[in-house]
């Protein structure tokens, strides 16, 4: 490994369930990536500037509320108008697997749902991100 | 309870039964495992006995069911005289779907509504803000004006029913609705029964739907606490909520402790605005939540009943017994379900009804198996509805008042419980109380962990959750989930245009005008609020105004 991967957490729009990503962020940090962590209320316009900022290789969004189809999307359209395409983006929260399909097509590179070991996450990140 | 004399033999002979019986059963058959913890990470001793609550004074810390310190239930009768309010939470897409649910729910018994607003409505923002896209209607109703809150109740008698809204920092604006759509039925506000969930301290802890700073916020809670004491004598002003704070991840103690912490800041900040702890206590009301160790969850509910009453007692001096009653709602626990063998949730859900009814809860909703997955649909809703009537009607656990006092455990755990969430308010009190431990991020640092702990448990395989990280099947049957129209944001968008163009404009203005200038100034802003909605100014407008005035919530970030 030649540099710490770096990873921006954040909980996009109006959602408060933030378990899920503290529990996350809390995981990757341990498993010695860096993490920066949002907070809660974020658009896909801050998000993809503070992923710009931070100089992360990774965007892990969590949504519970069901407003993915239309959020997940928009973040992924920001980063290819700042030609920022090569970070990458990934997903998790209360995500029914038939919107999964599509949003994959759409460009997040996985999704993960309700009861995943956080080491399959980190374990993805580490075999996928853009090194 | 028991003499001394008696203790100390039963201390001596359980030694005996230790060195004689078990150690030979140890040393051929070995338990299971080295330690058994609860649900919450408590160490559980192998046997409990007479002395383990060798300390418990009948009279003072038990007594009788609707007698201090109501550890048993707050009332004589409890079940026997009236089963809970069976209240299940529900609330999606348009004011007119969720009509037609509420609808289904009350002809099935359901005994009270329950209102989920969906997440723009919770923030104060009308559909059309560009925050709400992808949010409008989503989580539970959209409601944007009192022209939507007169669908949501069309044909349902607001005398009649009681009704919980899950509402926090816009609650005045939409209690103001309630009472106006009311008021258009024929039915006067001192007849209204029903909650308002009003609970900010622990939006900004764990739920995150906060609009306001804390000191404002605080404000806009003891103005209901007033206006209704005067107005909707039989409303509950507040639930205070530890069902959140657990669902983030808090022990059983922990949901307890900081739950009255939150709890002892209301009535510090009613009392501070010169109410009289007599006239407002009565009306707060308290949530809990329901995980799967039922002995646990049933000492924790007994724990909280006793704490209050002595806190509420003997710290503020209240003197009607009715201020010192601990009366909550239950709702089983939505972070225990799993998305992996849905059907199996049926039973969790079961469990954690039980002991919520074991502990004496005064109302109920039972979570349905596919909210993992989704909002429930109808069928899913009504086998966990279902539920409580089988546990009402069938389980026999309703016959008896506080079926489960004198178990040497649930005595012990009671206790042990009550003095850890102790501690938590101790600690909280040193640190300046609730909403300054909270803007330091103690309660939520503590949460987190707590979190996290459980979170390595589960991965380590410690703690199983069937279906998830044991017993796993490979063949997952597919799910008929709920699916919420997306052009439901484009309807309210479009009855918000034209309700604007229907309204009388000058009217509206001028009463967020008023409003303004009451929230500049002391007066309460409760009596304005109601001026505003009735002229059909939206909850985005009257927020707006309070918004400009008060300024926002600034998170505490922290991991």
């Amino acid at each position: 490994m030649s540099k710490t991967i770096r990873v921006l957490v954040a909980k996009p729009g109006l959602d408060g369930h933030d378990r899920g990503a503290k529990m996350i962020a809390r995981s990757l940090r341990d498993a010695g990536m860096e993490v920066i962590y949002t907070g809660l209320r974020q658009s896909p316009e801050q998000i993809v500037a503070a992923a710009i900022q931070e100089d992360v290789d990774v965007i892990g969004m969590s949504i519970l509320s069901g407003a993915h189809n239309h959020l997940f999307p928009k973040v992924i359209k920001l980063l290819k108008e700042q030609n920022a395409e090569d970070i990458m983006v990934i997903g998790g929260g209360v995500i029914p697997e038939e919107d999964i399909p599509g949003l994959k097509e759409m460009g997040v590179k996985a999704i993960f749902t309700p009861g995943t070991p956080t080491k399959d996450t980190v374990e993805f990140i580490r075999n996928n991100v853009n090194k | 309870m028991f003499d001394k004399e008696k203790i100390d033999q039963i201390s001596k002979s359980k030694k005996e039964w230790e060195e004689t019986k078990l150690d030979k059963v140890l040393s051929r058959f070995p338990e299971r495992k080295e330690e058994f913890k609860t649900g919450s990470g408590e160490k559980v001793e192998r046997l409990y006995t007479p002395e383990d609550i060798k300390d418990l004074d009948y009279m003072e810390d038990l007594g009788f069911p609707g007698e201090y310190p109501y550890t048993r239930g707050y009332q004589p009768t409890m079940h026997r005289g009236r089963l809970w309010t069976m209240r299940m939470y529900a609330g999606f897409a348009t004011a007119a779907e969720s009509n037609q649910r509420y609808k289904y729910l009350v002809e099935n018994g359901s005994t009270g509504l329950s209102v989920a607003f969906d997440l723009p409505t919770q923030i104060g923002y009308d559909s059309d803000h560009p925050l709400a896209e992808g949010e409008v209607g989503k989580v539970g109703v959209a409601i944007d004006s009192l022209a939507d809150m007169e669908i949501l109740f069309d044909g349902i008698p607001l005398d009649k029913v009681s009704t919980s809204m899950t509402i926090n920092a816009p609650a005045s604006a939409l209690l103001a609705m309630y009472i106006a759509v009311a008021e258009k039925q024929g039915v006067s506000a001192d007849k209204l029964r029903g909650t308002i969930q009003n609970d900010i301290l622990k939006e900004y802890v764990a739920r995150g739907t906060y609009i306001f700073p804390t000191e404002e916020s605080m404000r806009l809670i003891t103005d209901i606490f007033e206006y209704c004491s005067e107005n909707v004598p039989k409303w509950n002003t507040i639930s205070i909520s530890g069902y959140h704070i657990r669902e983030a991840g808090s022990t059983a103690a922990q949901e307890v402790g900081f739950t009255l912490a939150d709890g002892i800041a209301y009535v510090e900040a009613a009392i501070k605005a010169g109410l009289d702890v007599d006239s407002f206590a009565p009306r707060l009301s308290f949530f809990f939540n329901a995980h799967n160790d039922l002995l646990e969850e049933v000492a924790k509910f007994r724990a909280a009943r006793r704490l209050w009453a002595r806190i509420m007692k003997e710290r503020f001096g209240a003197k009607n017994p009715k201020s010192m009653m601990l009366k909550f709602h239950t709702q089983t626990g939505g972070s225990t379900l799993t998305a992996q063998q849905p059907d199996n949730n049926v039973v969790r859900v079961a469990i954690q009804a039980l002991a919520a009814v074991l502990g004496g809860t005064q109302s109920l909703h039972t979570n349905s198996r596919d909210e993992a997955l989704a909002l429930p649909t109808e069928d899913s809703v009504t086998i966990a509805l279902r539920t409580q009537q089988i546990l009402a009607n069938e389980s026999g656990v309703t016959n008896t008042v506080d079926p489960l006092a004198g178990s040497y455990y649930v005595e012990a755990k009671t206790k042990e419980i009550e003095d850890e969430a102790m501690k938590y308010i101790d600690k909280i009190d040193d640190l300046g109380g609730a909403p300054k431990a909270i803007d330091r991020g103690y309660i939520q640092q503590e949460i987190t962990d707590a979190a996290y702990d459980y979170q390595k448990a589960v991965e380590s395989g410690e703690v199983v959750v069937v279906g998830m990280n044991k017993y796993k099947s490979d063949k997952e049957p597919k799910q008929e989930l709920l699916k919420v129209d997306p052009q439901v944001g484009e309807m309210q968008k479009e009855r918000l245009t034209k309700l604007k163009s229907e309204r009388n404009n000058e009217a509206v203005e001028e009463k967020l005008e008023a409003l303004r200038k009451a929230c500049e100034g002391d007066d309460n802003v409760m009596p304005y609020i109601v001026d505003a909605v009735k002229e059909y100014a939206t909850l985005g407008e009257v927020c707006g105004v309070m918004r400009d005035v008060f300024g926002e919530y600034e998170q505490n970030v922290m991991l």
